[in-house]
């Protein structure tokens, strides 16, 4: 799979297509005899049938095919007119065959190029990322690439095609008069000379705003990836000033390419309203004359006509041919750096399995120089057996973050070698290094997807076991492929099992889950998957032994919360019961709400709840206690600044509704709530729903509203309307909540305000019950399962440096590179990490950078760095000595 | 007990017999009700302040940590404000106080105290005339103790 790429946009299409150009080349040619049928018959049923004179009528097509016919002329001109609509329905049916064709083409060629292009920035030289950013590329790769794609079709399909119309329609017209032929072509020199000069600016002006939109890109990149700048340092008037630049700028190119694109079609048209004076005077003169028939001339006309569609498709498929070569160049450019990694590097033994590195690193005056000609590693030589346990110390800018990523593979020495075993690290293929070196970075990027993909990462350098497809996906799957490889992409299957379990110490999927949570509890992430677990959701039809564990676990914990040490700990959810320590909302649905419908926020304005509430009579206690609590809320907040953070953290009402909810009290004053306006009644409704009697201590959770609510509650789901039955899963004490958390179905209740400490008491009581019941692996699958957001947001800084760590280990490479990893840690973590991980390696090796010092007590070599040179290399007892610089170092915080 | 029964239980506090009822209505509102059993420990010496507490019922021990261990300097009840000093100058706890009998107290978080005190200025003067008679307390109670070292 080479992903040579041409530097000429015919040049790709041409190699990849050709087979297909030709095939598609073959249908053209097929349907020109077809569409000069078309052209041929209307002049013969002109001249032959109406004006003709028979019996017999006599014809010829093609100027070949002659016959003569013993019928009546209706009869022959009905059979000329129904040869007619033959050739009319096999040419659109022949075009539409075309059209398939060219989009299929057209298709494999962008597949082809998104795909090229990614194999690129897989092979792009580190440099390559500094230059070009993130946004540029993406850019292209989608966008640009889309435009050029659109040119495919019709790249090299539609010249040929519209060209032979042209030269189908030349021939027609020439063979009636060689003069009008003359003078129907007469305005094509004028525009082949003008046309590609205008073209030129254009296609200069289109380069141009390929880079401005490219910056845009980058501009926005850059604005969503530091909002937090932007944000912090107020310059949102800044990007906008910037953004409206870039706009303006992009705004002139592209008014520009527009007038002069228009510029080119004004005068493609007038020249050929044109040529008509010629065709109405010359060729009138003719007929009058009697030299041509008027026939003729009706069928000349015509075909000037219909030349003239496809003269004018030309041009425009000139434009966009200018236009995609740009685009073209211009993407490709800027995939060709120097010092793209060897394509060999990155697929030799792919589909393999690779041995162990084996035998002694050796560094032999290894060095490393920046793209700035800044030498960052000064000729490094040092031997050491892969086993060993290294720290690598030395300031800020001594290089040994540089000396890691030499060791990583992750840059080349600029001069020198560094060999494993007998290999030149240098030659060794990527699925030699990746799979048995393993690297952890200061800030190693996380996937969007699960903590337990997260971990996988590292296992899954090819496909192992095919996915599990039924007949017809594994049809589908096959002609998937074959697309696939007709466009040159790889025909792995990504929904294959990747991973290698071997490699990890497992024997398949079963097992692997111990190795995963061995690798956290190393890094001390076990606790925060669990509670990850606890917060998540898992669901019955899955897991239906979970689910009825679960169901145990709740009832167990409930017997425990019943003994004294922890009563009032938790509000149990009793269907009979109002719960005082959850909104009024969370009492009146009583369930989880699954879709919008029913959410928690808004439920006072959803429309089966305003019914349920009618027909237990409580929408005017309702609106009462809103009052009420409108009027608490105005006498505490009203002294208060608007906009001061008490509102938000603590008023049912927001500092800009405050005054509203005055004016609005004023107005009810004396109004009972049935005579309020429907507004003003929704308005005060909505008040009480958010109000937890233990929390709020308002008052307005009196026990004859308690009995209505929990009437309501009754109706609300006894007569829940069917199409709302999916928006709600109600509570129920002994069926597992598929919408809720394991947490919450195993309390099943509201933690109680105001108990000390009660989170802390509560969580210890369901870690107990839960390992006392065998569900602890259970949450951590649950824990596993927990999706770490876009690039690990949803996790800490810290939780994402332990992932890491823990994806790296769980491959057991045979050498594993650190890269000042942990430094978000502090001391202790990263000393007690440090300690399990030099454990769990014994016998492999561990280089490690490290960004404090003083840990390197730990390892049994330590190098000391600076200015790219060792100066040190030895034990820490050897070098920890008064005077030596690695004591200096160790000395600093 | 509602939000009004507690505005009277707050007046009746001296910190706070002078202030707004209203006022006293948003610190009854904006602060949490905690209750603690017996035993339970409100905080510990040496942890940083990050609350004040107003017992409402029950009674609560002040322990002083000795080398010969925990020494109970006092007992507060009903109506007491108890753990103020650490919030207010940022040093850690002086002293541990734990839950005598089942305890009930208004936890006002530090930052919200600040707020209060700096929005309503005369919350501010109580609390400084408070403070100020405490002190004098004190300095009383040194004399004596003084006089009696001399004797």
């Amino acid at each position: 799979m080479s992903d040579y790429l041409d530097r000429n946009m015919f040049g790709f299409v041409l190699r990849h297509s050709k087979r297909d150009q030709l095939y598609l080349l073959a249908l053209i040619v097929a349907s020109y005899p077809i569409q000069f049928l078309v052209y041929d018959s209307t002049k013969i049923i002109i001249n032959k049938a109406i004006g003709g004179k028979g019996p017999p009528f006599e014809a010829t097509f093609f100027g070949l095919i002659h016959f003569s016919l013993d019928v009546g002329q209706i009869t022959f001109l009905l059979s000329l007119c129904f040869v007619y609509l033959f050739a009319v329905v096999a040419s659109n049916g022949f075009k539409n065959w075309m059209n398939n064709v060219r989009g299929r083409n057209a298709e494999k060629l962008i597949r082809r190029l998104r795909y090229i292009l990614y194999t690129r920035i897989l092979r792009f030289p580190p440099s390559q990322f500094k230059r070009t950013s993130q946004g540029e590329m993406i850019a292209m790769i989608t966008g640009e690439v889309e435009q050029v794609g659109n040119f495919f079709p019709g790249a090299i399909a539609d010249p040929v095609f519209l060209g032979g119309q042209l030269a189908v329609s030349t021939m027609f017209i020439l063979a009636q008069d060689w003069m009008m032929g003359l003078i129907a072509f007469a305005v094509f020199p004028i525009q082949m000379y003008v046309i590609p000069r205008m073209q030129k600016k254009v296609s200069a002006l289109s380069k141009r705003r390929q880079r401005e939109v490219r910056r845009l890109s980058d501009h926005l990149g850059e604005t969503i990836s530091g909002i937090a700048e932007v944000h912090a340092n107020d310059t949102s008037g800044l990007e906008r000033a910037r953004l409206a630049d870039r706009l303006g700028v992009i705004y002139t190119v592209r008014l520009e390419i527009f007038f002069r694109k228009y510029a080119i079609k004004a005068l493609n048209n007038l020249l050929d309203k044109v040529s008509p004076f010629f065709f109405y005077s010359i060729g009138g003169i003719l007929v009058i004359q009697g030299d041509i028939t008027l026939g003729g001339l009706v069928a000349v006309i015509g075909a000037q006509k219909d030349m003239a569609a496809p003269w004018k498709e030309l041009l425009n498929w000139y434009q966009a041919q200018a236009d995609a070569t740009v685009k073209y160049e211009q993407v490709v450019t800027q995939f060709e750096p120097a010092g793209l990694l060897d394509q060999k590097l990155l697929d030799a033994h792919r589909d393999e399995a690779v041995p162990a590195l084996n035998g002694p690193v050796r560094l032999s005056s290894v060095s490393l120089v920046d793209e700035d000609g800044i030498r960052r590693v000064a000729g490094v030589s040092l031997e050491f057996p892969l086993a060993e346990h290294i720290a690598v110390v030395g300031g800020p800018t001594c290089g040994k973050d540089d000396l890691a990523r030499l060791l990583a593979r992750l840059a080349v020495p600029t001069s020198g070698r560094i060999l494993v075993g007998e290999h030149d690290l240098a030659t060794l293929p990527e699925a030699v290094t990746g799979r048995r070196i393993g690297w952890v970075d200061q800030s190693s990027a996380l996937q969007s997807t699960t903590v337990r993909e997260n971990l996988l990462y590292a296992l899954k350098q090819r496909p192992f076991r095919p996915a599990a497809y039924t007949p017809e996906e594994a049809a589908q799957r096959e002609r998937d492929s074959i697309a696939a490889a007709l466009a040159g992409n790889t025909m792995q299957d990504y929904r294959a099992d990747w991973v290698d379990y071997e490699i990890a110490g497992a024997t398949g999927p079963d097992d692997i889950a111990p190795r995963m949570i061995a690798a956290l509890e190393l890094v001390e992430l076990t606790d925060d998957v669990y509670q990850m677990g606890l917060r998540g959701i898992v669901d019955p039809a899955d897991r239906p032994d979970i689910a009825e564990a679960v169901l145990r676990a709740r009832a167990a914990l409930a017997a425990r919360l019943a003994d004294q040490s922890h009563a009032g700990l938790v509000e149990r959810f009793d269907p009979a019961r109002y719960n005082a320590n959850a909104t009024m909302a969370e009492n009146l649905l009583f369930g989880t709400p699954i879709g919008a419908a029913f959410k928690i926020e808004t439920l006072a304005d959803n429309v089966w709840v305003r019914t349920v509430l009618d027909k237990a009579g409580l929408t005017d206690e309702l609106v009462e206690a809103g009052r009420e609590v409108a009027q608490t809320m105005v006498d505490i907040f009203a002294d208060l600044p608007p906009g001061h953070e008490f509102f938000e953290r603590y008023s049912f009402i927001s500092s800009d509704e405050l005054p509203e909810f005055r004016t609005l009290l004023g107005r009810v004053a004396s109004l009972a709530p049935a005579a309020m306006t429907a507004e003003d009644r929704a308005r005060l409704l909505a008040l009480p729903f958010m109000v937890i009697p233990a929390q709020h201590r308002l008052g307005v959770v009196t026990p004859e509203r308690e009995e209505k609510l929990l009437e309501a509650r009754r109706l609300f789901r006894a007569e829940l309307p069917y199409d709302l039955a999916g928006e709600v899963e109600f509570f129920d004490p002994v069926r597992y909540n598929a919408a809720a958390s394991l947490q919450d179905n195993i309390l099943f209740g509201k933690v109680a305000h105001g108990q000390a400490q009660a989170a802390q008491k509560i969580g210890a009581l369901v870690a107990e019950t839960l390992d006392s019941m065998s569900l602890r692996a259970a949450v951590m699958e649950a824990g596993l399962a927990y999706h770490v957001g876009v690039g690990g947001s949803r996790l800490s800084t810290v939780q994402r440096q332990k992932l890491s760590f823990a994806r790296a280990l769980l491959r057991q490479p045979d050498l594993l590179v650190i890269n000042e990893a942990g430094a978000a840690f502090d001391t202790s973590l990263l000393e007690r990490i440090t300690g399990r991980l030099l454990a769990a390696r014994k016998g492999k090796g561990v280089v490690w950078a490290l960004s404090r010092p003083r840990l390197a007590e730990a390892f049994g070599r330590v190098l000391v760095m600076d200015d790219g040179r060792v100066v040190e290399d030895g034990s820490w007892a050897e070098l920890n000595r008064e005077g030596r610089p690695l004591h200096a170092l160790a000395g600093a915080p | 007990m509602t939000l009004n029964e507690e505005v009277e239980l707050l007046r009746k506090i001296p910190l706070f017999a002078k202030v707004e009822p209203s006022k006293l209505k948003l610190l009854a509102f904006t602060s949490e009700r905690v209750s603690y059993d017996a035993g339970q420990a409100l905080f510990a010496q040496g942890d940083m302040g990050d609350a004040a507490y107003i017992i409402v019922e029950g009674e609560a021990d002040v322990e002083v940590s000795t080398p010969s261990g925990p020494l109970v300097v006092a007992t507060l009840g009903r109506n007491y404000f108890v753990g103020e000093i650490a919030i207010l100058c940022d040093v850690p706890r002086t002293a541990t106080v734990r839950a005598k009998t089942r305890l009930v107290t208004l936890r006002i978080a530090k930052d919200l105290f600040f707020r209060l005190v700096t929005e309503f200025p005369q919350m501010a003067v109580e609390i400084m005339r408070e403070l100020a008679s405490r002190l004098e307390n004190t300095t009383a109670q040194l004399r004596e103790a003084r006089m009696q070292q001399r004797q």
